[in-house]
């Protein structure tokens, strides 16, 4: 059996594939100084374009994705990714970041339309579609937050982040990154916020909380009204984490609930593609009384032209270069823009509805349903006694499904958290119901077919303990 | 309603098994006063009137014309078999490689840049991949202030302005001084003293302005100061130029736009760091490593997540939680399909057009900087300020110009920079527009606007 | 799960060695490691390193996760188990032995008596 092959393995010298433009002239050493120049060429593969096109196409064929299977992830939103948005975003590749603003009139109403869109949506004032991903819109949020406390003189004082027990781990790492200090508070019985708890936990000392709802439990904290009125008693200010915004998106706006900082997940909530890891994107919104603390720039109007506002004194700086992952910021528009607000309701209705219908199928199934109630867009079960979640997950890709997301959140054992999302049909979530009752069963009568799971997949359970003691992070080539 | 399948069947049929009467029955845990707000969004387009209204929109953008713009992203050769490849359905909508069995076709993709990119730059171990070469610099100030304990760093004002200004960001919270080394009149960064309080020096080769920096000087002045040396690269460059692992760099970053991404605006493209062997426990970001199956079958995994915000939370190297995958496999794709001597004719061809430019302009008599050590791009003084000149370029249907920021001190100034796409055709385009605006050496002439 | 008469608990799975010379040798227990699961690297503390009671000294990461190890006394870092850099999985072979992490030279050696015996610990493990 031998391995398949890296495309090093497929390079002999001499082949290539694509072949530039050829511009001959003088030599590097005369232009650039012999000194300033490598001494050997880098050992990047040698193969012909079909060999290519063979080897990236069979990359492609080892490897699950939302075009190919169902994805139950939660907390992750898998939703279709429509075509259409890859053609819309055909229309602006070549544009410069550069180029005169003026002869990038286009694109600059487009950026600037989409802000006014996430606003709307989210019940905020303001919108920078700066953020790279979800974890980097966390982190201006936060900083936002602490500019604002140290432009009250606060600065010193507030200290400390409160996140619930269940948040997902960008938050308290976040909260790191801005130099606070972070607060756990733990998850009722109920699966929400222990109000007692959260409330005994709000000082002057605490600078922000950070929340996300519903909650990674897929449960709405019920009582966030109460909740966003204490913090704002005490001073803090209330950042929304919009990883589940698919829930309420359309019907519920994180700026009703009484939050001062709301980020997004473009590649959840609106379909732009996760890419096997990303780009995402993390557009953040701010009540009007962190709007001058917004990265720079921002997309404004001035007159009947658009322009970058970079004359933001009390912003916080620029989070990267540029303006934004803008080829996804087009995906994004293009699907607002397809879907209205008519659209986004009928996303949320129906996100729910499919995971409480899939909540009551996997019940039925034999799985314990960590909170036995009405959910959101995702709920948390356990699997039956005896039985391990991995093993569970393992067993489930050999039927060419996705497992659940596994051991998150972390308050609850053995965790499979499932969001089937709006786009899939009932009969798709009555087949991933029988394939887990057809597991259960095979698990039942064979103890061995769980632990030897997966036997289909293009490779089989990987030894990650050796991995991670002697790791091996690139090819070796023969002449080291 | 487009993507959600439901029919009123299956709205009927899931209600029942659920045992509820209506879906707002599923919305009862949401305060009334919250629930349904009127939302003022424009109507919904369909398919084709979605199209109209995008052509309508970049039908105000000028693109496909002579372009001229550094700054960090350049428009460079990408052959069809790219996007095609790496745009496949199965890498587009995968999701992060979590079960490694299923994710093969990313896992091994990504060890593959890995791979690239530690060739590229002679360093040993590369991440896979972050937001953009900007952030990855403001990370790799992060991880020598972890590494060393010391809380300043140094950084040569030839550094981007734009990633200077990122690292402000990110290291104003943990009260991380930042110390500007100011250029030299050739408009390259003078070797500095580094104190011994100093974490890191952070230098940009080829820099903002265009020109090669003494890097081999650069890691000595560091490392004599047990600082560490960050270079911040430009990829495609180091096809032909020394790469940071011959030079004694221990952190190698930048952005990899113009490894084959298209231009978008500026974004999504992607940032990389690579870094020596003794780095590795502070490297954020995913990596991807070997393994083997149950089976004996080589394999590859996300490895060493110990690191990360998942597990190690508020103690994680970094809150980074995703990569720039999709942006990196495009490069990856790239790399493959130019293999060493596409890459080194596409560097080649850049540097001679970018002088070909340069001696171009200087007969035409325009006032090009004298340093002669540059790669893709330099510094043309104007007698216009750098914006207007651009506008006025751009209305002559030339995209050129990239503003030089006052804080170099060198008056009206702009950017150009070729690549191996640049024609003979552009080069007379770009002069014709200079002519007309009243650039090349003519004193006293009319501009017109 | 082993559980040595001879050496004291923390609650958070510590053990320590009597103190010698004022010296005592600290590592996790064999209950620690195995919920920990395969360990595949270990951060000291340096050398010289001084500890108050109860803060975090080392972290030992599983592929799944990563622990805090608490120092059970206060002391000064004297010597630490540099083979586990090559070898991290002594932990889970052999918890009491080579798999040991640091020394200290504690401030008060009398605080060893107030750590919990083996039938004390014994009782947390169950719960844990």
């Amino acid at each position: 059996m031998s391995d398949f092959p890296l495309v090093f393995e497929r390079s002999a010298p001499g082949r290539r594939a694509a072949r530039p433009p050829v511009t001959e002239g003088a030599s590097m050493a005369e232009l650039l100084g012999e000194e300033a120049l490598r001494a050997r060429p880098p050992r990047l593969p040698e193969v012909s374009e079909l060999d290519l096109v063979r080897h990236y196409t069979q990359l492609a064929h080892r490897q699950f994705s939302i075009d190919g299977n169902f994805y139950p992830l939660g907390s992750c939103t898998m939703k279709y990714n429509p075509k259409l948005h890859e053609d819309a975003a055909e229309r602006f590749l070549d544009l410069h970041p550069y180029q005169d603003p003026d002869h990038a009139q286009g694109i600059l109403a487009l950026l600037h339309g989409l802000q006014g869109d996430l606003a709307t949506i989210t019940g905020m004032d303001a919108i920078s579609l700066q953020p790279a991903a979800g974890a980097h819109g966390e982190l201006t949020g936060i900083l936002m937050i602490r500019a604002y406390h140290e432009a009250n003189g606060e600065g010193e004082q507030r200290r400390v982040v409160i996140c619930p027990d269940g948040a997902h781990g960008t938050n308290p790492a976040t909260a790191s990154m801005a130099g606070y200090d972070v607060v756990e508070v733990p998850t009722g019985p109920d699966g929400e916020v222990d109000i007692d708890a959260f409330e005994a936990a709000l000082g002057p000392d605490t600078a922000a909380v950070m929340l996300t709802n519903p909650n990674t439990l897929g449960i709405f904290e019920r009582r966030i009204l109460r909740m966003s009125a204490a913090a704002h008693a005490v001073g803090a200010q209330l950042y929304y984490d919009g990883a589940n915004l698919n829930a309420v998106v359309g019907r519920a706006r994180p700026g009703d609930m009484g939050f001062d900082v709301v980020h997004l997940n473009l590649h959840k909530t609106f379909t732009t593609p996760h890419g096997g890891g990303g780009p995402g994107t993390g557009p953040v919104g701010v009540k009007a009384h962190l709007a001058p603390y917004l990265p720079l720039p921002l997309v404004a109007r001035d007159g009947d032209r658009y322009v970058l506002d970079g004359d933001r004194p009390r912003s916080i700086g620029r989070m990267r270069s540029f303006y934004g992952n803008v080829g996804n910021l087009v995906r994004a528009y293009a699907y607002i823009r397809s879907l209205g607000a008519e659209g986004l309701r009928r996303v949320s209705s129906m996100a729910v509805l499919n995971a409480n219908y899939l909540r009551m199928k996997m019940k039925d199934a034999g799985f314990t349903i960590a909170f036995d109630r009405i959910n959101m867009h995702e709920f948390v079960a356990q699997p039956p006694a005896g039985l391990h979640t991995l093993d569970i997950a393992k067993a489930l890709l050999d039927h060419g499904v996705h497992p659940m997301t596994v051991y998150f959140p972390l308050i609850v054992k053995e965790a499979m958290m499932v969001e089937p999302t709006e786009t899939e049909s009932l009969e798709t979530l009555d087949a991933y119901a029988a394939i887990l009752v057809e597991i259960l069963e095979r698990a039942a009568a064979d103890p061995a077919y769980l632990a030897g799971a997966p036997r289909h997949t293009p490779v089989r359970r990987l030894d990650e303990t050796t991995a991670a003691r002697k790791p091996v992070l690139r090819h070796a080539f023969a002449d080291g | 309603m487009p993507y959600v399948p439901h029919t009123d069947d299956d709205v009927r049929r899931a209600l029942a098994a659920i045992g509820v009467d209506d879906v707002d029955d599923l919305f009862v845990d949401v305060p009334a006063e919250i629930l349904d707000p009127p939302l003022d969004l424009p109507a919904p387009m369909d398919e084709v009137t979605l199209l109209a209204h995008l052509d309508a929109l970049a039908a105000r953008d000028q693109q496909a014309v002579p372009t001229f713009l550094g700054g960090g992203v350049r428009r460079h050769f990408i052959p069809a078999v790219t996007p095609r490849l790496a745009m496949q359905g199965e890498f587009v909508t995968a999701y992060t490689p979590y079960q490694a069995e299923v994710a093969q076709g990313v896992l091994q993709s990504t060890f593959e840049f890995q791979t690239m990119m530690s060739e590229l730059t002679g360093l040993p171990i590369a991440n896979a991949s972050m937001y953009d070469g900007a952030s990855a610099v403001a990370e790799a100030a992060l991880l020598a202030v972890r590494q060393t304990r010391r809380e300043t760093v140094m950084v040569s004002r030839a550094v981007h302005p734009e990633t200077r200004e990122v690292l402000q960001t990110y290291l104003w919270p943990l009260d991380i001084d930042i110390e500007v080394v100011d250029l030299g009149p050739s408009l390259t960064t003078p070797v500095p003293t580094v104190g011994d309080h100093v974490a890191a020096l952070i230098v940009q080769d080829p820099n903002h302005l265009g020109y090669l920096e003494s890097m081999p000087a650069m890691a000595a002045a560091a490392h004599a100061a047990g600082a560490l040396l960050i270079a911040v690269v430009d990829p495609l460059a180091l096809a032909v130029l020394r790469e940071p692992g011959s030079y004694g760099a221990d952190i190698a970053v930048g952005d990899g736009q113009v490894l084959g991404v298209p231009m978008q605006f500026g974004g999504p493209a992607f940032g990389f760091m690579v870094v020596t062997d003794a780095l590795l426990r502070q490297l954020p970001g995913r990596l991807v490593g070997q393994a083997s199956d149950v089976d004996g079958r080589r394999a590859f995994v996300l490895t060493l997540q110990a690191r990360e915000q998942h597990i190690r939370r508020s103690k994680a190297k970094s809150n980074i939680c995703s990569n720039h995958q999709l942006a990196a496999l495009l490069a990856t794709v790239n790399m493959a399909a130019l293999g060493p001597a596409g890459l080194r004719e596409m560097a080649e061809g850049t540097v001679r057009r970018a002088h070909q430019l340069a001696a171009a302009l200087r007969s035409a008599g325009a006032d090009v900087a004298p340093n002669e050590r540059f790669f893709a791009e330099f510094v043309l003084r104007t007698r216009a300020e750098g914006a207007t000149l651009r506008r006025r370029l751009a209305k002559r249907g030339v995209r050129a110009g990239v503003p030089v920021a006052a804080e170099y001190g060198i008056g009206n100034a702009v950017t150009l920079a070729a690549t191996e796409l640049t024609t003979d055709a552009d080069i007379e385009a770009l002069l014709a527009a200079l002519h007309d605006v009243g650039e090349l050496g003519v004193v006293g002439t009319e501009v017109v606007a | 799960m082993k559980i040595p008469e001879e050496l004291r608990f923390a609650a958070s799975h510590e053990w320590a060695t009597e103190p010698t010379d004022g010296i005592v040798t600290i590592g996790i227990s064999d209950f620690a490691q195995d919920q920990l699961g395969d360990v595949v690297f270990v951060e000291l503390p340096d050398v010289g390193r001084r500890l108050a009671a109860g803060e975090a000294a080392a972290v030992v990461e599983s592929v799944k996760t990563a622990s805090d190890i608490y120092a059970p006394l206060a002391g000064e870092v004297v010597e630490v188990n540099g083979a586990l850099l090559d070898a991290p999985e002594a932990i889970n072979t052999d918890a009491y032995g080579e798999g040991w992490l640091f020394r200290l030279r504690v401030t008060d050696a009398d605080a060893w008596g107030g750590m919990l015996d083996a039938n004390a610990y014994a009782a947390v493990a169950e719960e844990g």
